[in-house]
């Protein structure tokens, strides 16, 4: 099924593009991260222009993170607070990345630099998600995962000023930690055209020492205003954002993320776990690969 | 067969006009002079066709050459180098006008039919594209660039060169085919046809191609460019909608 794209200026088949909304969408359902960082780096490697492919891949995470918001508020599952923290500085954040990235564009290193983020951000928390779910799966009996009174926050959290308490995350800390976190999600959202959920979770988790039952779903809450705010940035600044793309992607992940909610209430999460660790240190290696031993390519073009 | 006719009322209309000129005279047409970049399409296949007339009916071995070549572009390439072992944007180069699109067929290898500075002075061939870098540089690293920007483009189907992609039919009439990927830009398309004898150009013809967008791509395009703030909010519309009416529907299952 050939679809002609008219912001991205090709033709594409538009099964393809619908195959990969789906598989991210299925990722956003299993895992309640976006997904965005499959779906912009699988778009370029398809003859997307980077640009292009970043922006309407924001658009399509909106869609993707919609019906698991509404999922998780039904199950008590979000933190309006604390999303709302998070989105305060997501908006901040995503101002902040479009000016790095037009800083970085006319030193011509963009493309470098998001290059970079993938490698370090995805080897990081790859890494870190795999020992976790081998460890786990190889003492199955350690309840080493249920022990929610052992949940505290960063010591660095603790010393911010200024505390609120949080009810549903079961927190009293200063709002000072989500907000920056919010804010260097908001960055990576703009920069890479990913929705930050592969960070954010295991900040919330880790850092913020949230309660697990509602990270999942306040990271979707906050993913889901900040790609709207993303999208609205690059309709404005870079003009990128092909409606038709978008579309497509779209049309696969909301039914992705309908069948991978399903997948998660009966599979394993430590196994749900191992594969995301997977997927995400594969797509990190292809990136180091490109970028330590081999470029795609060594000349490209811009236009002036 | 399309062309044939055409041809044919050529033929029939031409010689009146030329009856005093001495050089031959080309008469050149495409098969289709206007090209829509819309749902469907997936690229082109351009034949290019014509005739040599001669006005003195001398039979003179023609060779014919055809060059297609897309709007110009200002444009800056950027070459990536190792440092600390990553591969990073070095050196740059601009250009104040690329062609966006260039293809080249000839009936035979281009050197076997002129020298070196004619290919030149008529762009005849990938390797006499005339790029105009602004700024100084140095002829070497002028010469790596182009070719970096011309591999480039020739991986993307932008820019192509078919020795022996001219047919010559009874040294009158000569066919070109040349495929137009989807990866074109809006703009006017120049064909140059081009007939030499003895390495030099008797007889040259222009002829045009204009590709566009229509409808609902064109739409897309203005909307996106002139109304960026309600283009993105139909874009975040869209996918909140489709997002909910997904659950919904799914919910219902």
């Amino acid at each position: 099924m050939d679809v002609y794209l008219p912001i991205a200026n090709l033709a594409v088949d538009g099964l393809v593009i619908v195959a990969l909304g789906v598989a991210t969408g299925i990722l956003s359902g299993v895992f309640g991260v976006g997904g965005g960082f499959l779906t912009t780096p699988l778009l370029i490697f398809y003859g997307i222009p980077p640009t292009v492919a970043a922006a309407s891949a924001a658009t399509q995470v909106t869609g993707a993170s919609v019906s698991g918001v509404f999922a998780h508020s039904r199950k008590q599952g979000v933190d309006y607070q604390m999303g709302g923290v998070t989105v305060a500085g997501g908006m901040v954040g995503a101002l902040l990345g479009a000016v790095i990235f037009n800083l970085l564009r006319s030193a011509g290193q963009i493309d470098v630099v998001i290059n970079v983020l993938y490698v370090v951000m995805l080897g990081t928390i790859g890494g870190l998600m795999a020992r976790e779910s081998l460890e786990s799966l190889r003492h199955p009996a350690g309840k080493t995962s249920q022990r929610p009174a052992k949940r505290r926050h960063h010591p660095m959290i603790a010393s911010l000023p200024y505390r609120w308490r949080f009810y549903r995350s079961g927190l009293y800390i200063s709002p000072l930690g989500p907000l920056i976190l919010g804010v260097v999600v908001g960055i990576l959202t703009m920069l890479m055209g990913v929705g930050g959920g592969f960070f954010m979770v295991p900040a919330m988790l880790y850092i913020l020492g949230m309660s697990a039952k509602v990270v999942v779903g306040t990271s979707l809450f906050n993913i889901l205003f900040i790609t709207m705010l993303v999208t609205m940035v690059h309709a404005f600044t870079t003009r990128a954002v092909d409606i038709v793309l978008a579309g497509l992607l779209l049309v696969g992940s909301v039914t992705g993320a309908q069948l991978g909610t399903k997948i998660a209430s009966f599979a394993k999460p430590e196994h749900l776990r191992l594969v995301l660790a997977t997927i995400v240190l594969a797509i990190a290696l292809r990136m180091a690969f490109n970028l330590g031993v081999r470029p795609d390519e060594v000349y490209t073009v811009v236009p002036l | 067969m399309r062309w044939i006719v055409a041809l044919l009322l050529a033929l029939a209309t031409a010689p009146a006009a030329l009856a005093q000129d001495r050089d031959p005279i080309l008469v050149p047409e495409i098969s289709q002079h206007d090209i829509v970049l819309r749902q469907g399409f997936t690229g082109a296949n351009l034949l290019l066709y014509g005739a040599v007339l001669d006005p003195q009916d001398r039979a003179i071995e023609y060779d014919i050459v055809v060059v297609l070549k897309g709007p110009t572009e200002p444009i800056q390439v950027r070459e990536k180098e190792r440092v600390f072992g990553i591969w990073i944007n070095a050196e740059t180069t601009s250009y104040r006008s690329v062609p966006s699109f260039y293809a080249m067929a000839s009936s035979r290898p281009v050197l076997d039919i002129v020298d070196e500075r004619t290919a030149a002075i008529y762009e005849l061939g990938l390797s006499y594209l005339q790029l105009s870098p602004s700024g100084s540089i140095n002829p070497a690293e002028q010469q790596r660039f182009s070719e970096g920007l011309v591999d480039l483009r020739q991986r993307q189907g932008l820019y192509a060169q078919y020795d022996e992609g001219v047919h010559i039919s009874q040294g009158v009439l000569y066919r070109a085919d040349i495929p137009i990927p989807s990866n074109v830009i809006s703009g006017r398309y120049v064909a140059e046809t081009f007939a030499i004898t003895d390495g030099r150009v008797i007889s040259s013809a222009t002829s045009e191609v204009q590709v566009f967008k229509k409808g609902f791509e064109l739409g897309v395009e203005e909307a996106a460019n002139d109304y960026a703030f309600f283009y993105g909010l139909f874009a975040v519309g869209l996918s909140v909608f489709m997002g909910w009416a997904a659950g919904r529907l799914f919910a219902m299952i």
